[in-house]
């Protein structure tokens, strides 16, 4: 039996998604011979199609479909259709992510533990430890070719990384460098090197950064195993008497349904679709929908401390050439509750062109204080900073109650509100951001408030106890043995560190895992 | 400028000979609206001239760029005189919207919005509608149809794609030399 399938044909296991994390399982499971459908609800872009230009591109690329916002955060008064911006394509967001690719730190996988009970906070230890995580780091690492791993050399640094570095080393930071990212700095894989040509976020057109869309997906449909269906939305999943996950039924481009059995599930959808995947399937065997004793689907939707920090300088920086996040001060990832708050944050050079910056410096502001910015455009530098938020039980995705998809199912409400703890974070990354780039002579400053996330989390998580979370250490749900989760919608807590190396370290250790209860009939 | 200019293929010289002085800035007459200096001139369907130039003025009051002549803000709200000849509440809303703006500035002792000498006179009267759908309307669109305009961008130094030039890692990417 090999792809393409039928759809009647229940011995395949069909993944939700072709991001890093379903991309990544299905070529895993394709090549230990699993017969594998992947349903992935955008088109198949490629390198070619890619477009250096922010809106054109982010009207090719973004998911777009209806979404509502609530809760105290700007982005639902700036953005309120907008919660996040993610990728609607073969490939999902490893198309548009930056590449910087962190281990967690051990002390991240059991924050329960390390921290406390913070009140407000949902808190809870991974059911793994960073010991177990690390050989699959190791594969994950080794498959995208990540910098500073393996002997592969770090990216050379541009001007955005100089205008850091200079800061850094004059406050007395230590740990400051290109970072580890998963751009080749030299031909690997049959993909080339960088060419320093910005615009990662709009999809490398050189290939030289991984993406699922070019490296994992046709990896797997080249053993044979892997059929890949485009613009096909999944809308619920069925599930028989006994109350295993038995198929899915998805909408094709022309909003045909269709329905595809399946001998297991592996939900990747992105952390505002999955849980509401899994929300959208209710029955009346599992009347809170699929996975959900817990009560947790849709909960604890973490985004990261976000902020940025851009700043004018009397020359220019050109921040635009090159990587995007082109370099990284790890010196407040450590966790030290002396700062006023648990956790830590990573401080990353980011650069927006022209049209983006003009839509993301402060959103609604107008006037000269906001005119006479964009006019330092081309002597300004700009660093992200990316922190662990805390969970909460109402930052929730939850089905919204009148306003219906282009399929008429509920659209997600994506409620968030930050923790106190997040905002003490924010505000000390925003005066140390400030003070990095003061150090490097900045003649202005500017604290930018947060984009619409794209780091998604923690909206199906990881628990030890049933009760405490919707999937187990191997991302299984609790609840249906058939049933996985694949993507950032499975972590426990969020750390400090860019989500997609974990998600895809994950992938490989749960395909192992898939593997091997198949062999041994459990699936 | 030359997909605004008169569809009636009129030269910019006869234009003018059928328009009258708006202010210093703007020459306006029946369905136009021409720069006094500047090479260029706008079609107003729907929109009176004169509503034109008012909302280029407020445009440049929102986002003041001293180095943008006015007709990258003239293409920039051009779209809302296309919208108002399709709907007639975006008429309604722009026409209002100045005769809002004209009004308050003839409490202030001027005689029309554009007739405000001081950008703090006109700004401070824009601060207090900032919330009104009007401008909110002027102000969300040129989020987009100021900035994304590629022939602004280099007057911010902004260089727009570089995979056709092989990006930049020959071109500059680490050219700095005044840390």
């Amino acid at each position: 039996m090999s792809a393409p399938y039928k759809t009647d044909d229940n011995s395949v296991v069909v993944v939700i998604g072709t991001g890093a994390g379903g991309g990544t399982l299905a070529n895993e499971l394709a090549q230990k011979g699993i017969s594998v459908v992947a349903l992935e609800a955008g088109g198949r872009h490629l390198p070619d199609d890619y477009i250096n230009d922010e809106w054109p591109s982010f009207g090719q690329l973004a998911w777009l479909d209806a979404r509502t916002t609530s809760g105290d955060w700007r982005v639902s008064r700036d953005f309120s259709g907008l919660p996040a911006w993610i990728v609607k394509a073969v490939g999902g967001s490893t198309v548009h992510w930056a590449g910087a690719s962190l281990r967690f730190q051990e002390h991240e996988f059991r924050v329960r533990t390390e921290y406390g009970d913070l009140p407000g906070a949902n808190l809870l230890d991974w059911p793994i430890t960073l010991e177990e995580m690390e050989p699959w780091y190791d594969k994950a690492e080794y498959k995208m070719g990540t910098t500073r791993t393996n002997g592969i050399p770090g990216l050379p640094g541009n001007n955005n990384f100089k205008v850091m570095k200079a800061g850094a080393d004059k406050l007395g930071y230590k740990d400051c460098h290109t970072g580890r990212m998963s751009i080749n700095s030299q031909p690997r894989d049959g993909r080339g090197a960088c060419q320093q040509a910005g615009f990662c976020f709009q999809g490398c057109k050189f290939g030289a950064k991984w993406s699922t869309a070019y490296t994992e997906i046709p990896a797997g449909e080249a053993t044979g195993k892997l059929e890949v269906r485009e613009h096909a939305h999944v809308l619920t999943i069925e599930h028989d008497n006994n109350g295993k996950v038995s198929g899915v039924v998805y909408a094709d481009k022309d909003g045909n349904q269709h329905r595809q059995a399946a001998r297991a599930v592996c939900v990747a959808g992105n952390s505002i679709e999955s849980p509401r995947l899994l929300l959208n399937s209710a029955s009346s065997m599992f009347p809170d929908g699929l996975a959900n004793s817990s009560g947790q689907v849709g909960r604890n939707y973490m985004r990261h401390m976000t902020g940025s920090v851009y700043a004018i300088f009397e020359q220019p920086v050109s921040m635009w050439r090159g990587t995007t996040m082109a370099g990284i001060i790890t010196d407040e990832s450590r966790n030290d509750p002396s700062r006023g708050f648990v956790g830590g944050y990573e401080m990353e050079t980011l650069s927006l062109g022209l049209p983006f910056m003009a839509a993301f410096l402060n959103p609604g502001a107008w006037g000269r204080e906001f005119s006479s910015a964009m006019d330092g455009y081309e002597n300004m530098a700009g660093m992200w900073l990316v922190g662990e938020d805390m969970p909460q039980e109402s930052n929730a995705i939850t089905l919204h109650p009148d306003t219906k998809d282009q399929f008429g199912l509920p659209v997600p409400n994506v409620n968030f509100s930050d923790h106190p703890n997040d905002i003490a974070m924010r505000n000390h990354a925003y005066q140390q951001g400030q003070a990095v780039y003061d150090a490097a002579g900045a003649i202005r400053t500017m604290p930018t408030p947060p984009y619409p996330s794209t780091h998604n989390m923690g909206t199906n998580r990881m628990s030890a106890k049933a009760r405490d979370g919707v999937v187990n250490k191997h991302g299984q749900a609790h609840d249906i043995s058939n049933l996985f989760v694949s993507d950032g919608s499975q972590f426990t807590t969020g750390a400090s560190e860019n989500p997609t190396l974990t998600i895809v370290s994950l992938a490989i250790r749960q395909a192992d895992y898939i593997a091997s209860q198949m062999t041994a009939g459990k699936l | 400028m030359s997909e605004y200019l008169d569809p009636r293929g009129l030269s910019r010289r006869e234009l003018l000979k059928r328009g009258t002085a708006l202010g210093a800035t703007f020459i306006v007459g029946a369905g136009f609206l021409a720069h006094a200096n500047d090479a260029w001139a706008v079609e107003s369907k729907a929109l009176s001239p004169e509503t034109m130039a008012a909302i280029i003025q407020v445009a440049r009051d929102t986002y003041p760029h001293d180095k943008l002549a006015d007709k990258y803000y003239a293409i920039a709200v051009k779209g809302h005189d296309d919208k108002a000849a399709e709907d007639a509440a975006h008429k309604t809303l722009m026409e209002d919207g100045v005769a809002t703006l004209n009004s308050m500035a003839v409490a202030t002792g001027a005689s029309s919005y554009l007739a405000m000498g001081w950008e703090i006179d006109r700004v401070a009267l824009l601060k207090q509608i900032e919330d009104s759908p009007f401008f909110q309307a002027i102000r969300g669109g040129l989020v987009v149809s100021l900035y994304n305009q590629k022939e602004v961008w280099p007057i911010f130094g902004y260089e727009g794609e570089s995979f056709s030039k092989g990006g930049y890692l020959e071109r500059g990417f680490d050219d700095i030399t005044w840390l």
